[in-house]
């Protein structure tokens, strides 16, 4: 067997009735053929739920369910644990978790719209605003104290509960997706990025000035007094004990943003597998080629960027519950490019590739902070370099390496068709 | 019976070039219709017309005898219509297998929320998808490279994995442009026994080709163009004859080459 099969099931041969069923009356007839199939491919099995996440993350464990089930815990109960172990120095670790588990949504997002589907995407902070400003109005004393109606409807103020504001987030970020989509639909590359830059900072600036004549957003200061999310009677802004363990705040949101991200990475990877998932990828490759194929490209780009714009949606109401406080400057294009880098580094389009970057990039800073300064006092007495000077240094630094040693990101999709035991893949790069 | 494909006054001008002027063709059920005709005769003016990539000035079409009008290109496939391009274009990225799949989409309907669920009725299509892709793969006899991604097949096999995707549309008319270009003789002749055997097992095709000699054997009806006009159709044998494609193709001072162009 050739080493492109690995991860693959193996079958002898493949027995299913092979028959040619023409598209309109004519003969039928048994396929004989030029070449058999000397090796097998993959069985055109029943896919079970679950299996397809085991060949995304554990490609080499794919033929063991033991083995995959083993590593599946582990994962599980060290991200459980992973709170309980840095919180020994104090919330701020947990913290930047918490953050770094909201990246990965946002990372996860994005990576439908340029992942998937190919199209560039500079403005997705728009979507996280969209999101986190929706959690922020619903749940917060802000249009109760601005608008005599709502006060009046709401004599106990605007508290949105978690199970309808988290769809509604998603929801409406989904429909401003689609606002941003419909207009750039015939654009490509360049042009696009350009486009959706200029779609992200217009609702930033709306957001901005947004306070006169109706005070909407309250402008530059923000929305502060955003209630916490409350699941089922339980405040996540409060220590909670569970059998006998304290739970300080920060962790019951890593917890939050840790099952939300697991369940993102599910749908992902469900989408990715599916019919909706070769379209996107198919129009990345060929737009044109897909439109013969009987692909409706728009209806299909309109759709990465609505379930795109949807995660950027659910994690803005996350950020916003945590913080407890907004404000335009939160969602600045800086924010759309560290999204927009972390999938790059990772690998476009690999959803393991865009988790690891968004958790490189968002706990790189963290560390940098925490460590830089005393390590500089440490060896030289005084501080040489700000952290956040290195930052910036190391950023460049690091896009250099990735470029010219990991084009296609830390963990790229694997390649398929490169045969590196058996000797002779049938033309390899030999694009015509 | 009705035919399968009938175009009658189409006419296409691009600026001052009547790329297409008053072309009409009728092609049967279950034959293998050839376009020949030198460069820039309007060969693959016509074949886009037909698929819906330009839009004619005039002109009407019945396809499976109901009026079909291409003005959507994703509506063609979805109409019956399948096609492959000049210069290969598949998705390089994706598998072969996966190639395949992605023509089934046309005939298949999981949406977001069955993807998203995997439904039962999803898991259930997402099988037969790959079933039917696996058996098409098969049928044109590139299975074997089922996982490898298109860009890492041999060119032959390249142009046999675009036929695969387009049968999986389940189309009425499969209209191939230029298939041989760019394949040895070896290729060819193997190709000839695909086009054949597609043909037999109930699909109409319709070729563009350059290399006469191909055409001339394996089209049940020919139909020549030069500068948008046809000015000959009939069975193969009775095209080569014909005086004015004979000076299309050579010029009027070289029908003593005639024999050698056939």
């Amino acid at each position: 067997m050739s080493g492109w099969l690995i991860g693959h099931e193996l079958i002898p041969t493949w027995n299913s009735e092979r028959h040619w069923v023409p598209a309109c009356a004519g003969t039928t007839r048994t396929a004989s053929l030029r070449r058999r199939p000397e090796s097998s491919v993959v069985a055109p099995e029943f896919e079970r739920r679950g299996r397809a996440g085991v060949k995304t993350f554990f490609p080499g464990l794919s033929h063991s369910p033991r083995a995959a089930w083993i590593a599946t815990f582990v994962l599980t109960a060290a991200l459980v644990a992973l709170p309980f172990a840095l919180g020994l120095y104090g919330n701020a670790p947990v913290r930047a978790l918490a953050f770094a588990a909201l990246y990965v949504l946002l990372a996860l997002g994005l990576n439908i719209v340029v992942g998937f589907a190919g199209l560039l995407d500079l403005g997705y902070v728009a979507f996280y605003a969209v999101g986190a400003y929706m959690y922020a109005l619903l749940a917060s004393p802000h249009l109760a104290s601005n608008f005599q109606s709502v006060a009046q409807a709401f004599p106990d103020g605007l508290h949105g509960s978690f199970w309808l504001v988290v769809p509604l987030g998603a929801a409406i970020a989904a429909f401003f997706g689609v606002i941003l989509g419909a207009p750039v639909l015939k654009l490509r590359g360049d042009y696009l990025a350009i486009v959706t830059l200029g779609f992200g900072e217009i609702i930033r600036i709306f957001l901005n000035n947004l306070n006169a004549p109706l005070n909407f957003t309250n402008g530059p200061q923000g929305i502060t007094l955003i209630d916490p999310v409350k699941i089922g009677g339980v405040n996540l802004a409060r220590t909670q004990e569970f059998f006998g363990l304290q739970l300080p705040s920060v962790y019951l949101y890593y917890y939050l943003f840790l099952v939300l991200t697991i369940l993102s990475i599910a749908v992902c990877i469900n989408l990715q597998n599916s019919r909706l998932g070769r379209a996107w990828m198919a129009i990345r490759e060929d737009d044109i080629a897909a439109k013969a194929m009987g692909i409706n490209v728009r209806n299909i780009k309109l759709l990465a960027f609505a379930l795109g714009a949807s995660f950027g949606g659910v994690a803005g109401a996350m950020f916003a519950a945590f913080q407890g406080f907004v404000s335009p400057e939160s969602f600045s294009l800086t924010e759309s490019i560290i999204v927009l880098a972390m999938i790059v580094l990772g690998g476009l389009g690999h959803i393991p590739g865009v988790v690891l970057g968004a958790v490189l990039l968002a706990l790189f800073p963290e560390f940098l902070r925490h460590t830089v300064v005393p390590v500089q006092e440490q060896l030289f007495g005084r501080v040489i370099v700000d952290a956040e000077v290195l930052r910036m240094g190391l950023y460049g630094l690091a896009m250099i390496v990735i470029m010219l040693y990991r084009p296609k990101g830390l963990w790229p999709a694997p390649e398929h068709g490169v045969s590196p035991s058996e000797a002779s893949p049938p033309g390899a790069l030999r694009t015509p | 019976m009705t035919s399968m494909l009938q175009a009658s006054g189409v006419n296409k001008r691009f600026g001052g070039l009547q790329a297409l002027s008053e072309v009409g063709l009728t092609i049967e059920r279950g034959q293998i219709y050839g376009l020949i005709g030198p460069n820039g005769a309007g060969k693959t003016t016509f074949f886009n017309v037909v698929t819906g990539l330009y839009t004619p000035d005039s002109g009407s079409f019945e396809l499976d005898g109901k009026p079909y009008s291409p003005t959507e290109v994703h509506k063609v496939a979805e109409a019956g219509i399948a096609r492959t391009f000049q210069n290969i274009r598949l998705f390089p990225d994706m598998t072969a297998l996966e190639n395949v799949m992605v023509g089934r989409h046309v005939r298949t309907s999981a949406t977001a929320f069955g993807a998203i669920f995997r439904t039962a009725h999803a898991r259930k299509e997402e099988a037969e998808i790959k079933k039917r892709a696996l058996e098409l793969l098969d049928y044109v006899g590139i299975s074997k490279y089922a996982n490898f991604q298109a860009r890492m097949l041999a060119y032959g096999d390249q142009r046999r994995l675009e036929i695969a995707r387009a049968l999986a549309t389940d189309p009425k008319l499969l209209a191939l442009d230029e298939p041989a270009a760019g394949m040895n003789a070896t290729e060819k002749v193997a190709l000839r026994g695909l086009l054949v055997r597609i043909r037999n097992d109930g699909v109409t095709i319709l070729l563009i080709e350059h290399d006469v000699k191909l055409v001339m054997g394996l089209c049940d009806r020919v139909t020549v163009l030069d500068y948008g006009k046809m000015i000959a159709t009939g069975t193969p044998a009775d095209v080569q004859r014909d005086p004015a494609v004979i000076e299309a193709y050579l010029g009027g001072s070289h029908t003593t080459d005639r024999q050698e162009a056939a």
